[in-house]
């Protein structure tokens, strides 16, 4: 298991350098002029674009420009936007203010989906059954905007405040879950209908042990794989991608920053944001392939 | 959770409705806080927090919180007074300047304020090489073409020279509060230049580690900085020692970064924070924010306006009673209420509000519709156009009101009207300067500094850069150039008054209306004033 550990941390560089590049050429790519816009309501001056050009190394050929920062980056140094801000600064507040929202949301679908993945699983047909089904159905078909925007504006919620404490996540958290908490539900009922006619369970069953042991120990441990790598993936898509939740509530995370940045061609910052992604996917991955060998002993990794 | 009730808005609301009877009849009995603090709508500034290094909006009023230059524009009626300055006075008629400050004032670390902060500031800005945006605001002064170069073929290879110099001539320190200006033309109005905050002085500090400084900015105005969480809020606090005449009446002001204008005027709305400059799009629809906020809200003009520039050298467009016809054939109010959601004023003027030296209602009938007045009056001239168009760039929003004020003009004069569109902007402009154009053309104008002149001299002279109808008018040229050569500015403002009342006769071009900005506040917020740059006046605020 530590061979197979290391194996896949090692192949997760390439993947790194090979993501971080294809962001850089794409943010490099974009339409626009990075100081259009930026000195009011007149055209910036030339000297002003020179100087800023020079600093910033835009002149330079792009793979030259990677490569700068690359090895900016590996001596720790994120570099910094044009308005002399640290990029390190703007993520060491972003990032802590995403996970918290991302902790909540996963914890409110893990919590929530699977208590009414498992109600529903174990009384196929009964009422609860098709009302959880409705009342899923209804979330999938929303967008978050809508759920959001309803929210707040008909609760006459106030944004979050900038400390984003726990306490004001809890909606924004439930609203930005709400999709995969639909999915989370289904998933544990379907595989619970499934498992539960398996051969195992049936001996569980006949061995005589309580139907509480036989529902959460055999049934419930096997049905979670497909639960976790889901909850898995979302842990970081939810980090980065909760540019409409973070927007309607003002909460300073990191898919405003991203939105932002990318707007003002803040290759810097959106680079960065993206290379630490991808460090939080390749992470989450890999744990949850570890996972899926506590959860189902018949999973070996040599 | 902050979350509030429906109990709470409406408390909130009647509180509003309290305020707005409150102003109508006694005073607050309730005297003022001056330990409040309240929480403006923000965005990241786009540059620096560094005087001349910035020029939008975001960042420009934090550097009005944390500086204060040789003058200010007052709040009310954008005249300049002496802030810093104790006067700025010129014995040559506008060559030389001599500016003496205020002794006695402090930058917030302490050190003491002196005219050689504002002669390196000065220079600093004005040396090319250090890419300051507001560079060129020191044109004026002499030597400036040798600390400034610019790039001999724009995007090509070339690059722009090293400046010769790096100290601008005209500027010298006579002693610790005074300091000279030679400018490269005299110029009466330069006092009123300075009112701009790329004029503000840098301390010390700054030149020590220029980066450093605007991350963490010391100024000489009524707040200092407090902290900056990049991304979330920046906070400024009063400065005790502040020696300016309007010292701040709240502790704390704190600038809240909102990426969604939609979330930050909802907590204007429920009083999570309590100003934003801009309502959003939405609210504009029907004067939403209107019925939100009532008496807590503004719809104020900004400094810049649209006029139709008349082709004076086309036979028909020559005759001021045709131009003065088409005029009045414009159903402004109408087009502003249908085509903007009412975010245009219709203007009666050729001067911007925001102005020091405007003066309401100077265009009188000439700017209001009357139909029937406007085609006897089209009728009774000589010599008239055929069809009359009404060209823009295609690269805007312009269609629609084009359309509209052509709609009007036909329905008025039983003329035919068309807006004819040029694809881009760059295209019409060329067309408009070369005199290529056959009709009328759209124009805009924002002001440099907010004076009457500025509305006047650049627009309607002859042979002026901006004067886009070729219009001349020799006793006008002779009024402004009297009003140029008078250095008293209350008498020269009001020669430029008397130019301007001229023009109705003249009518160079057609005023149309002013960009407007629709502001609201929270409830908690007393003396709310907009200045001329549209900013909140944060000195004057009081907090209950």
């Amino acid at each position: 298991m530590g061979r197979y550990a290391l194996r896949r941390l090692l192949q997760a560089i390439p993947v790194f350098i090979g993501t971080t590049f294809l962001i850089w050429f794409l943010v490099w790519g974009l339409p626009g002029d990075p100081f259009a816009g930026r000195c009011g309501e007149r055209q910036c001056p030339e000297s002003y674009v020179k100087f800023m050009t020079d600093k910033f190394g835009l002149d330079d050929p792009l793979p030259v420009q990677y490569f700068n920062y690359l090895t900016n980056l590996l001596q720790g140094e994120f570099g910094q936007t044009f308005n002399g801000t640290e990029i390190g600064d703007l993520l060491a507040q972003a990032f802590p203010v995403s996970i918290k929202l991302a902790l909540v949301a996963v914890a409110a679908e893990a919590l929530i989906g699977i208590t009414a993945g498992v109600l529903t699983g174990l009384r196929r047909g009964s009422f609860i059954d098709n009302l959880v089904l409705v009342s899923t159905l209804v979330l999938i078909a929303m967008p978050i905007f809508v759920i959001g925007l309803v929210a707040r504006y008909s609760l006459g919620l106030a944004s979050v405040s900038p400390e984003a404490p726990w306490v004001e996540l809890i909606i924004p958290g439930l609203i930005l879950g709400s999709g995969s908490l639909a999915y989370i539900t289904r998933l544990t009922r379907v595989n619970l209908v499934e498992n539960r006619r398996a051969d195992y369970v049936r001996t569980a069953v006949a061995k005589g042990l309580a139907p509480s042991r036989v529902t959460g120990v055999h049934l419930l441990r096997n049905s979670m794989i497909p639960v976790v790598t889901w909850l898995g993936l979302d842990l970081g898509s939810l980090m980065g991608g909760a540019i409409v939740t973070e927007g309607i509530f003002n909460i300073r995370g990191i898919g405003g920053l991203l939105f932002d940045s990318i707007n003002r061609r803040q290759s810097g910052v959106v680079v960065s944001i993206v290379a630490i992604l991808v460090l939080v996917y390749l992470i989450v991955n890999l744990l949850v392939d570890l996972l899926y060998g506590v959860l189902d002993p018949r999973i070996r990794y040599e | 959770m902050r979350g509030i009730t429906p109990w709470k808005v409406a408390v909130g609301l009647t509180a509003v409705a309290l305020a707005a009877a409150g102003c109508t009849s006694t005073p607050e009995p309730e005297a003022p806080k001056t330990d409040g603090s309240f929480i403006i709508s923000w965005g990241e500034p786009q540059n620096p927090l560094v005087p001349a290094g910035t020029s939008e909006t975001q960042g420009g009023v934090v550097i009005d919180a944390l500086f204060t230059g040789l003058t200010n524009y007052a709040a009310a009626d954008a005249k300049t007074e002496m802030a810093n300055a104790e006067s700025i006075t010129s014995a040559d008629s506008g060559a030389t300047w001599t500016v003496k400050l205020k002794s006695g004032w402090k930058w917030h670390d302490g050190t003491p304020v002196t005219a050689k902060n504002y002669v390196d500031a000065w220079n600093y800005a004005a040396y090319s090489p250090n890419g300051l945006v507001n560079g060129t605001f020191f044109a004026d002064i002499k030597g400036y073409d040798k600390v400034a170069t610019a790039d001999p073929d724009d995007d090509g290879p070339k690059e722009a020279p090293k400046p010769a110099a790096d100290k601008l001539e005209g500027l010298a320190v006579v002693d610790d509060t005074t300091f000279t200006v030679t400018l490269g033309a005299p110029s009466n109005l330069w006092p009123i230049k300075v009112g701009y905050s790329a004029f503000m002085p840098l301390p010390e500090a700054f030149f020590k580690d220029p980066a450093a400084f605007g991350q963490k900015p010391i100024g000489n105005g009524p707040f200092k900085l407090e902290s900056w969480t990049k991304n979330v809020e920046l906070k400024v606090t009063r400065f005790d020692d502040y020696q300016g005449a309007e010292k701040p009446k709240v502790k704390d002001v704190i600038f809240r970064v909102y990426t969604d204008d939609a979330a930050a005027y909802e907590d204007v709305k429920n009083g999570t924070i309590d100003f934003q400059q801009q309502v959003p799009q939405a609210k504009l629809v029907g004067d939403l924010y209107k019925t939100d906020f009532g008496a807590a809200s503004s719809n104020k003009p900004v400094s810049s306006s649209a006029f139709l520039a008349m082709p004076t050298w086309l036979p028909g467009y020559n005759d001021p009673k045709v131009r003065q016809a088409i005029s009045m054939a414009i159903d402004r109010k109408l087009i502003v209420e249908k085509i903007f959601n009412n975010t245009r004023i219709p203007m009666n003027g050729w001067v911007n509000p925001n102005m020091a030296g405007f003066k309401d209602g100077v265009c009188g009938e000439f700017c209001t519709f009357d139909a029937a007045k406007a085609k006897a009056l089209f009728d009774s001239a000589a010599t008239k156009p055929a069809e009359i168009s009404l060209a823009y760039n295609g690269d805007g929003p312009h269609k629609a009101w084009v359309d509209a004020v052509c709609n009007s003009i036909q329905t008025s004069l039983g003329v035919p009207c068309v807006g004819k569109p040029f694809p881009t902007f760059g295209e019409f402009r060329t067309l408009v300067q070369t005199q290529k154009m056959t009709g009328m053309s759209r124009a805009g104008w924002q002001a440099d500094y907010p004076h009457i002149e500025n509305w006047l001299n650049p627009l309607v002279k002859t042979g002026a850069s901006s004067n886009d109808g070729k219009f001349s008018d020799a006793a006008l040229d002779a009024k402004l150039k009297e009003a140029d050569g008078t250095s008293d500015l209350a008498a020269a403002e009001k020669l430029y008054q008397e130019a301007e009342a001229m023009l109705p006769a003249l009518m160079p071009t057609i005023p149309m209306w002013h960009s407007s900005q629709q502001s609201v506040w929270s409830a908690k917020l007393g003396t709310v004033t907009i200045n001329t740059f549209g900013e909140l006046d944060l000195a004057t605020v009081t907090v209950k």
